[in-house]
């Protein structure tokens, strides 16, 4: 039987098309993954649950012990469950390239036709996809046991959320970079690195505690900025619009920075010959 | 003059003090069958990795159908793919979804008819819901074919496509690669290690030691300029550099 010549995707859908579909397609590989899997699907949910348990027991012992804390209860677990919207951003997209890794499917992928941004664009999807999942276990389990709900941040959760996830991709694209210029040996940065971010996120409490010197780390940071933001509306009711601002432009200034060291480590790694020979 | 599918220029790659691939030069017609040689560390796997874009030359030019890749590589890489033992699919997806999955990544139209197509020229059929984890190194093979033909590539590069092999298995993939090439007018580059199959396959071999080509020809020609019985013979004189390995 013979078959009709098959034409290059390019020519035949236009660029914007044929790059939607690739991006699409390597969304489709993990979700093929994902959903096979529940061993996959519990972890995403087993973290922010566990923390969720423990620290509403902080919470229910704080509140009848600082006056700070009683002031708005929901301030701890709010912090909690936006605090892994951070971790699982950034977890959620380096370990997605890693499975790429483990897998040697790495070698394929960079000789299709399948741009190195591409490639990022399909991973920060899968893990908004992991991050909502995982978040969501967290956030209902939040209302049953302790009837709070994260929603009554209102509007401000949306800026939240997405600041907090693009610093997130933005840290586990430079662990991503890496990982392929020095190998998997790199890739225990994936599990720990955004830890050394939360003391001067000031998840817990405000800014202002801080040493004067952390306290221009800290105001450096988007995670801070919005965690700032979230005792604001919990607290007082207000949404400063300012805080919102500098999160964003410092998100921007990061993932271009992260994107940037991306492609110098995915440039570095053909360079050396890395990435027909990474796997386990 | 039909312009070649493939033509290296002077081709160098340097990683720290070993020089893998040493102004290499060749040229590959549309629609031949040729043919890689050399023994480990010959630099044939680089030269391929660096006809991919996986590995980036120190010098040196690559074109592709009269197009220079290093410029319009994702271009070029549509109609191209590739095969290795190096190299592996995810394990936990089927095969199904793999051949999905690169479908989708070449852009190839009417995925689901493509796919059952290949299915059945390949034998494929009964384990399009298997995990490839769980396939046989001839079926992964199978596989991995599939995958190398999802989008009909006009330049096939094959690294290695019958290692790990029973004859049997090795001699269906050689028929059938063959008969692909001929219905397709594809131009097929391959690495290998087995001279039967070299000799079987390709219309011309070029030879390979320490990143430099030493001779090139077709099997015939060189069996007879090295006054041998066969290309195994001719392998084993330029790879051990024995006395007398420049041909006649």
């Amino acid at each position: 039987m013979s078959m009709a010549p098959i034409l290059p995707a390019e020519a035949r859908r236009g660029p914007v098309r044929a790059s939607a579909g690739r991006i699409a397609a390597i969304a489709l590989r993990h979700v093929y993954l994902l959903r096979t899997s529940w061993p996959r699907i519990l972890e995403l949910m087993y973290w922010p649950t566990v923390q969720m348990i423990l620290w509403g027991l902080v919470t229910m012992f704080l509140l009848t012990n600082s006056s700070w804390i009683a002031q708005a209860s929901g301030v701890l677990l709010a912090g909690v469950i936006l605090w892994d919207v951070l971790f699982r951003g950034q977890l959620g997209l380096s370990l997605v390239f890693l499975e790429e890794m483990w897998s040697r499917n790495l070698g394929h992928l960079f000789s299709s036709p399948l741009r190195p941004w591409e490639l990022i664009a399909a991973l920060m999807m899968i893990s908004l996809l992991r991050t909502l999942i995982g978040m969501g276990g967290a956030v209902g389990f939040a209302y049953l046991l302790y009837h709070f709900s994260i929603f009554e941040l209102g509007l401000p959760l949306i800026a939240f959320f997405f600041n907090l996830i693009f610093m997130g991709w933005a840290v586990g694209l430079v662990v991503c970079g890496l990982v392929l210029r020095f190998g998997l040996g790199a890739e225990s940065l994936a599990w720990f690195i955004i830890f050394a971010f939360a003391p001067v996120s000031c998840i817990y409490y405000p800014m202002d505690i801080l040493p004067e010197w952390l306290k221009y780390v800290a105001a450096a940071l988007p995670s801070a900025l919005v965690f700032e933001g979230m005792r604001a509306v919990l607290f007082d009711g207000v949404f400063r619009h300012d805080l919102l601002w500098r999160a964003l432009g410092l998100n921007a200034l990061y993932m271009a920075l992260a994107i940037a060291a991306f492609m110098a480590f995915f440039r570095a790694a053909r360079n050396r010959g890395l990435l027909h020979q990474i796997g386990e | 003059m039909e312009q070649d599918a493939l033509e290296i220029d002077n081709l160098c790659k340097r990683f720290g003090a070993v020089q893998a691939v040493d102004g290499l030069s060749f040229a590959v017609p549309r629609g031949e069958i040729m043919a890689l040689l050399g023994g480990n560390g010959a630099g044939k796997t680089t030269t391929m990795a660096m006809m991919l874009g996986l590995v980036l030359p120190s010098s040196g030019t690559i074109r592709v159908f009269g197009e220079d890749f290093a410029r319009h590589r994702y271009r070029l890489l549509e109609r191209m793919n590739f095969s290795s033992p190096y190299v592996d699919l995810p394990h936990r997806l089927t095969v199904r979804e793999n051949l999905t999955v690169y479908a989708r990544i070449y852009g190839v139209a009417r995925v689901r008819e493509r796919i059952q197509s290949l299915a059945e020229e390949l034998d494929l059929g009964e384990f399009l819901k298997r995990p490839v984890g769980k396939l046989s190194a001839g079926q992964r093979t199978r596989v991995a074919l599939a995958k190398a033909l999802i989008n009909d590539p006009d330049l096939l590069l094959l690294d290695e496509p019958t290692a790990s092999l029973d004859p049997d298995s090795a001699d269906w993939v050689r028929g059938y690669l063959e008969s692909w090439r001929a219905k397709s007018g594809a131009t097929i580059l391959l690495a290998s290690h087995n001279m039967a199959e070299v000799e079987r396959m390709c219309g011309n071999v070029v030879m390979l030691r320490e990143g430099g080509m030493v001779d090139r020809g077709s099997p015939k020609d060189l069996i007879a300029r090295y006054g041998r019985e066969s290309l195994e013979e001719v392998f084993l004189d330029i790879a051990r550099e024995r006395k007398g390995a420049t041909a006649e």
